[in-house]
């Protein structure tokens, strides 16, 4: 059999423009942050029209995302929880590093380190969400009391820099690390071969009915 | 906009020196609450000076008009019925507004370079052009004195007439006030001034009177002279011990150390890349159907 022509369907058309809209939303969002983050990155308002442009966009880039990562969480929690080789798996990370997967033990549709990005945006975002409606002015700020904006400024950037971290592991993974990867985001599908070299569980699961 | 003939000492989101080779006098306004008989004729000379009007409010009966400080109204002459002691009955009458702190939480928050600046000269003030609305200063001030405008989405309060001041004049509420109870000039001089009121109200027999410079905010600009400074709580809520909530300290210092850590986690992924390369799919695994059996013998680590 050659793994070269046969294609293996990994996400639906509907998954795929999701996950576009979140990752755009999400470098919308980020950029208008960072500008607000440190002022080393202000001039990133300049991109939006100036600080007030960014002041009122970077709210409502925000609450978009929560949405398209709300709508990927109510999909793919159930193929996100950890199991019990997952923790060998993470016992195992230089090898992970060191692209070594043939010491690994088997992945199913995700690795547990996607596993763990996922849960971690599970975490991130209802704080961003909740923390950044207590700083959300005119609309909202006012009406929570000082003490708590002042917590929620903590809890924000706290819980953006989870998602950024989340973030850089998650696109240098997809974009440059893993390659073949992308094509899952940009077309629907990954090759036979890649799907038996990284998620040889879920690659058994997707080809059994034709062997059998 | 700044003065350039003002050195600014502190910048809001700026990580490099001001102009500042100027020598400056740290002024300070001094307010004598014991001497103040209410009249608000500060709170109309500051509407009048600023241009500014504030919108008419409802009547609730009581003193304070407006209720609140705003926008518009950036002095306000709070009024407060309250017992000191047991049996003891005190009207006491404080005019609120920006006390310009020698290390203003308003300005640690701020995240627009350049939009809160503090001279040198101690007057803290807002730069309108340059703020964008966020309102963090109003979450970075111990006092809760800025106030957000509907209007152009800026935020305002007391500048201590930074205009005036800078050409050699009083603030308006100064030059207005017919009892003579707000007093203006260096800080040195109007914190002598203020010991010599205090040894005046002791004689008279306020044994807890005092001098309102709270250390924890670094002293203010503004100063007041209280007969009850035991107690600033009864002056309408002036904070006992005012300083930068532990959280607003956290909140603006959790910043550069975040960006640092991103700026880490890319760069790790960039050495990652060239230490160890992409993890491809291999022309043999593509056509045996079979993922490599062993380890490579002789692998980079």
């Amino acid at each position: 059999m050659s793994g070269k022509s046969k294609l293996i369907q990994r996400y639906t058309a509907g998954d795929r423009v999701n996950h576009a809209l979140l990752a755009l939303a999400f470098i919308l969002a980020g950029l208008t942050g960072l500008a607000f983050l440190h002022p080393s990155m202000f001039w990133l308002s300049s991109l939006f029209g100036g600080g007030q442009w960014t002041q009122f966009l970077h709210p409502l880039f925000g609450v978009l995302m929560f949405v398209f990562f709300f709508v990927a969480m109510v999909k793919f929690w159930k193929y996100n929880l950890l199991t019990g080789n997952d923790f060998r798996w993470l016992g195992r990370l230089g090898d992970v590093m060191k692209n070594r997967e043939e010491n690994l033990p088997p992945v199913g549709k995700y690795n547990p380190g996607q596993k763990l990005l996922f849960w971690s945006l599970v975490l991130a975002m209802p704080l961003l969400l909740v923390s950044g409606i207590a700083l959300w002015q005119p609309w909202f700020a006012p009406m929570f009391p000082i003490g708590a904006v002042r917590v929620a400024g903590v809890v924000h950037v706290l819980s953006a820099l989870v998602l950024f971290l989340g973030m850089i592991v998650h696109i240098y993974s997809a974009l440059f690390w893993i390659k073949g990867s992308t094509r899952a985001m940009t077309r629907g599908t990954v090759t036979d071969a890649w799907a038996r070299k990284h998620h040889p569980l879920w690659h058994r699961e997707m080809t059994s009915g034709e062997k059998h | 906009m700044t003065m350039q003939s003002q050195d600014v000492v502190k910048r809001s989101a700026t990580t490099r020196p001001s102009p500042s080779v100027r020598h400056g006098v740290e002024v300070a306004k001094l307010i004598d609450t014991s001497t103040c008989i209410g009249c608000k004729a500060c709170q109309v000379a500051c509407a009048e000076w600023n241009d500014l009007k504030e919108e008419i409010g409802d009547h609730v009966g009581i003193y304070e008009n407006p209720l609140d400080l705003t926008a518009n109204t950036w002095t306000l002459m709070r009024f407060a019925e309250v017992e000191p002691e047991e049996y003891e009955f005190d009207w006491l009458i404080r005019k609120d507004g920006c006390l310009h702190c020698g290390d203003p939480g308003c300005l640690q928050a701020c995240p627009a370079p350049g939009a809160i600046v503090k001279h040198a000269n101690g007057i803290v003030d807002f730069v309108s052009e340059n703020c964008v609305g966020c309102g963090y200063c109003i979450a970075g001030c111990p006092f809760d004195i800025p106030r957000r405008s509907a209007k152009d989405n800026r935020v305002y309060k007391c500048t201590l007439c930074s205009d005036r001041v800078a050409v050699g004049l009083e603030p308006i509420c100064v030059k207005t006030c017919p009892t003579g109870c707000i007093s203006f000039g260096s800080k040195e001089q109007m914190k002598a001034r203020a010991q010599e009121r205090v040894g005046h109200l002791k004689a008279r027999g306020y044994a807890n009177a005092g001098v309102y410079d709270p250390e924890g905010v670094g002293g203010t600009h503004v100063m007041y002279v209280l007969k009850h400074a035991d107690q600033p709580e009864l002056y309408e809520g002036l904070p006992k011990d005012p300083k930068i909530a532990t959280s607003v300290a956290l909140w603006s210092g959790l910043k550069p150390f975040t960006a640092g850590l991103m700026g880490l986690a890319a760069l790790g992924a960039f050495v990652h890349y060239f230490a160890v390369g992409p993890n491809e799919v291999e022309d043999e695994e593509e056509e045996t159907g079979k993922t490599r059996a062993a380890p490579p013998a002789s692998k980079e680590d």
